[in-house]
């Protein structure tokens, strides 16, 4: 399909949406401070535009789409409501600085409230003392409580060199430890797939800032001795860093500050169902102890004596500022309306139901891929195609492309890295049974056909725009922009 | 249940499928004395409670003065068909494209702003985007860090304050030398640079038009880091960028900029955009997702995700940036933005907030004891008054009239109490100046 670009017909033009008053008409730059030639952007009618992303649309699959079990990514079912709450003009059109101006604070109120709600319910929900709203994404909140681990060891006089991460972790908690400053020392899981308490025994010393854990983690399973992997790292001073990425499989059920942990960020885009938008806007706000509250990045929203709230901003021992105001907003009022919808009741009943559709699956599939760990999965599981590939040849890659062609959204594939050829499904609680038979016959079929016939797996995929596209030419000769 | 499909019936034929008496079967790995007893949460609305109740908490907001609010962050108007197009759920309710055989809806999107930032500022490629302009200028100094080998920066007091506490916070642990140097008369200050580059220094950064509102032709400063070995980077504001001479053609190593005035609305602080080029031969240094075009094997033209190798999931400590996606919808809006407004359409935008920003100065500049803070330099929609009395004064006088009168500076530069930073976007009437410089003439 041809770029916007290329469809431009010069002296064409959408809608003008200003008019020109007199009071512009005599105005003028001296040329050296112009530019030579306006900016290339596309000359199209109104409805080129609309065409032309209409079409863009409709090469892309979303929760809307169809199945989308993409694990560790958490795609469930993003509410229409939450939607029209997030563009509500009194939020959408409210400028930032307005309560950095005196007597602004109190023109923001409704804005305030959202932020010290959602405090209030987020804190409630993880155990934790207070969380901050302004962590950008999930990975920005990894950074802002790796951060608040240096702060806290700072002022404490500690010297602390090192960030302990499982094996099985995503690779934003290296990446993000290794920016808050700290050397990051990898843990291996054991044989039941979770991190291995003796290995972690030999490895904390002194020199341990905490430890950086998903849980249930990247296997979908929830590590039984997290209490005591918590007094170890607790005994010298460290902290124990929850990474909310898979908070779905324990809401309502189990708090991470009564299990130990002292630092969690949640991911508001997988468990409160705001949208992934293709890759953004995400949230990622972080809960802390009352030990750590001081630490949290300013500003900080207050509730007065006379019950309004204000801004925060004398904390001679927070972290500063992570994000320019208060947070990716828009993105943590869908996230309030989703909260206030379900209630501790239907919150209870999301981990219930995403931990249910995920056994299903798992008992669907366990006798026709390989199962690295046969154990209760929580709110995912991940099987293996090791079989197959050792069979036909046919690897996780092709499994997922051979979905593609079945109508969906394949899982994640090749993570978590400890499992060869692994495929790491996630149901997702708003998912119906209907749905998971459906997929789990396409996978069936396609492991009976990767025995049979495994040539026509790996010719997929055949329904889409393109087929499989040569990524090392990417990667070699990079053509990343089409410039006049 | 709210947004849950599976009935009771159908609940208790999976369990029996999976070979289990209940729910609570399945959390029996969480020991009992670790799970909690209920939680104390207020809630379970209906759609219309859920509406009414945040109608309610919206109505608390002041969300419809007149705004001279800008500082970075800037109120121009939405089209309508932007909104239309974001709203097809295909693309809002994707993940990042990791299947991209299934995402070229995005990926193509992503192609195309990527190529519309270049083309913007006058630059060579682009990444998917960053977070929000301040976490831009952050990634920046660290990609001009990896390209120099050196630990030095030098940030000019002219780049919005709001970016410089957020990148003082970001280096905090990570050795690297911040220096700041003050400005001069509203510009950069070129001897104040001058002494402080050395040999250690990876990059100058600097913001045009700046946090004061003053155009900055900053060529002399890249030539200036340039003879030392180090890169210059250019803060920018992309409507600006529509008829003002792009950082690109100043030298600029690295542009990074926020491109929430490309149709994204205030929101209170976000979500936003920052945006991020730079030249072909640091491209491999860029932090973030970047899409390229590629063939598939029938010689398909397509897109993918590409130059992964910096990223996270593979690099995992040693990766470029602890980034993991990009800001995937917001990108997509800026794109959309861009081409609506079109070749044609942008700088006669630029060329509106200009003028208009020219009219609203001399207007309240007829207000006697109304200066220019910095007279002689060029501003594009901002600029920045003395007003005879504290502007936080002028600021409340002015909320009562139903107006935002601009940002009192004094609050960032405490030797500016009386200084007030005024901005105007295209969605700002004669009538609404005329009326500020009224206002503001009866309050003095």
């Amino acid at each position: 399909m041809k770029l916007i670009f290329e469809k431009s017909v010069p002296g064409r033009r959408a809608l003008r949406t200003i008019g020109e008053g007199r009071e512009q008409q005599r105005f003028a730059f001296p040329p050296e401070l112009l530019r030579d030639a306006p900016a290339e952007m596309p000359e199209l009618s109104e409805l080129d535009v609309v065409r032309h992303f209409t079409a863009l649309s409709r090469k892309n699959f979303g929760v809307d789409t169809g199945f989308y079990p993409l694990g560790s990514c958490t795609m469930k079912y993003n509410p229409k409501v939450t939607e029209r709450i997030g563009n509500y003009a009194g939020f959408a059109y409210l400028h930032p600085l307005l309560p950095q101006l005196p007597g602004g604070e109190m023109m923001v109120q409704g804005a305030l409230g959202v932020l010290k709600e959602m405090d209030r319910v987020l804190s409630e929900i993880c155990g934790m003392a207070a969380f901050t709203m302004q962590p950008l994404a999930g990975s920005h909140g990894e950074l802002t409580g790796a951060m608040i681990i240096a702060a806290y060891h700072r002022h404490k006089g500690n010297k602390k060199t090192t960030i302990l991460i499982p094996d099985s972790a995503h690779g934003t908690n290296p990446a993000s430890a290794a920016i808050a400053g700290f050397d990051v020392q990898t843990v291996p899981s054991n044989e039941d797939g979770v991190m291995d308490v003796e290995r972690l025994r030999e490895v904390v010393d002194e020199s341990v800032a905490g430890l950086m854990l998903t849980c249930p983690n990247t296997l979908g399973l929830f590590n039984r001795h997290i209490r005591e992997v918590a007094e170890l790292i607790h005994s010298v001073d460290g902290l124990m860093y929850y990474d909310g990425a898979n908070l779905n499989a324990l809401l309502g059920r189990c708090r991470p500050g009564e299990i130990g942990f002292d630092i969690v960020h949640l991911n508001l885009h997988k468990t409160f169902a705001t949208p992934h938008g293709g890759g953004g806007p995400g949230a990622g706000p972080v809960g802390v102890v009352e030990k750590l509250v001081e630490f949290l990045p300013t500003s900080v929203v207050r509730e007065c004596s006379d019950g309004s709230y204000c801004l925060e901003y004398d904390r001679p021992k927070s972290i500063g500022y992570v994000a320019p105001f208060y947070g990716n907003f828009g993105i943590i009022l869908r996230a309030y309306a989703y909260i206030l919808m379900l209630g501790a009741e239907g919150l209870a009943r999301v981990s219930a139901n995403a931990v249910l559709n995920a056994n299903y699956v798992l008992a669907k599939l366990k006798e026709h891929y390989d199962l690295p760990y046969d154990r209760t999965c929580m709110h995912e599981c991940v099987l293996s195609a090791s079989r197959q590939a050792a069979g036909g040849g046919v690897r996780a890659l092709n499994v997922a492309k051979a979905l593609i062609d079945r109508g969906f959204h394949p899982m994640t594939v090749y993570f978590p890295l400890i499992v060869p050829e692994a495929m790491m499904i996630e149901p997702t609680e708003t998912e119906s049974k209907e749905t998971l038979d459906a997929f789990v016959d396409a996978m069936i079929d396609i492991a009976r056909q990767a025995a049979d016939d495994p040539e026509s797996v790996l010719a997929c995929p055949t329904t889409t725009p393109v087929g499989q596209l040569d990524e090392t030419r990417a990667a070699r000769k990079p053509d990343v922009v089409c410039l006049p | 249940m709210p947004f849950i499909a599976n009935t009771e019936a159908q609940q208790r034929e999976m369990l029996s499928a999976i070979g289990v008496e209940s729910v609570e079967d399945l959390f029996a790995d969480i020991p009992p004395e670790l799970r909690c007893t209920g939680l104390d949460l207020p809630g379970g609305l209906t759609e219309q409670e859920v509406r009414l109740k945040i109608a309610a908490m919206a109505e608390k907001n002041s969300s419809g003065l007149t705004n001279f609010l800008g500082g970075g962050f800037y109120d121009h108007f939405i089209p309508a068909a932007l909104d239309a197009i974001v709203s097809r759920s295909e693309f809002y309710t994707a993940y990042t494209p990791y299947q991209p055989e299934i995402s070229q809806g995005t990926l193509q999107a992503i192609y195309e702003y990527q190529s519309a930032i270049c083309r913007l500022t006058d630059m060579e490629a682009a990444n998917a985007s960053l977070y929000d302009g301040g976490t831009a200028v952050y990634e920046a100094i660290m990609m001009a860090l990896r390209i120099t080998g050196r630990r030095r920066v030098i940030v000019d007091e002219t780049v919005s304050p709001i970016y410089r506490k957020m990148v003082r916070s970001y280096t905090r642990n990570l050795g690297i030398a911040l220096v700041e140097t003050p400005s001069a008369n509203g510009l950069a200050d070129r001897e104040a640079i001058a002494a402080q580059i050395d040999d250690d220094t990876a990059a100058v950064i600097v913001q045009t038009p700046n946090f004061f509102g003053c155009i900055d032709d900053v060529t002399d400063l890249g030539e200036m880091i340039h003879a030392r070995g180090g890169v210059l980077i250019v803060s920018s504001y992309p409507i600006a960028l529509g008829l003002l001479k792009p950082p690109g053609q100043m030298g600029a190593d690295i542009v990074v900029g926020e491109g929430q005035s490309l149709g994204m609305c205030v929101s209170f602080g976000g979500p936003y955009l920052g945006f991020m080029a730079t030249r072909k031969k640091y491209m491999r240094k860029m932090p973030g997702r970047i899409a390229g075009r590629t063939v598939d094997a029938q010689g398909r033209e397509g897109f993918v995700l590409t130059l992964q190798a910096r990223e996270q999931h593979i690099r995992r400590e040693k990766a470029t940036s602890n980034i993991c996606t990009n800001q995937g919808l917001c990108a997509l809006r800026a794109l959309v933005y861009l081409s609506l407004l079109g070749k044609q359409g942008l700088p006669e935008l630029a060329r509106t907030c200009a003028a208009k920003a020219d009219y609203l100065r001399e207007r309240l500049l007829g207000v006697p004891g109304v200066t220019l803070r910095f007279p002689r330099r060029w501003y594009f929609n901002e600029f920045v008054l003395n007003l005879p009395v504290a502007a936080d004064r002028v600021i409340r006088g002015l909320f009562n009239r139903g107006m935002a009168a601009g940002f009192p500076l004094g609050r960032y530069f405490p030797e500016m109490n009386n200084c007030l930073l005024v901005a105007v976007t295209e969605k700002r009437t004669k009538e609404e100046m005329d009326f500020l410089a009224h206002a503001l003439e009866v309050i003095l």
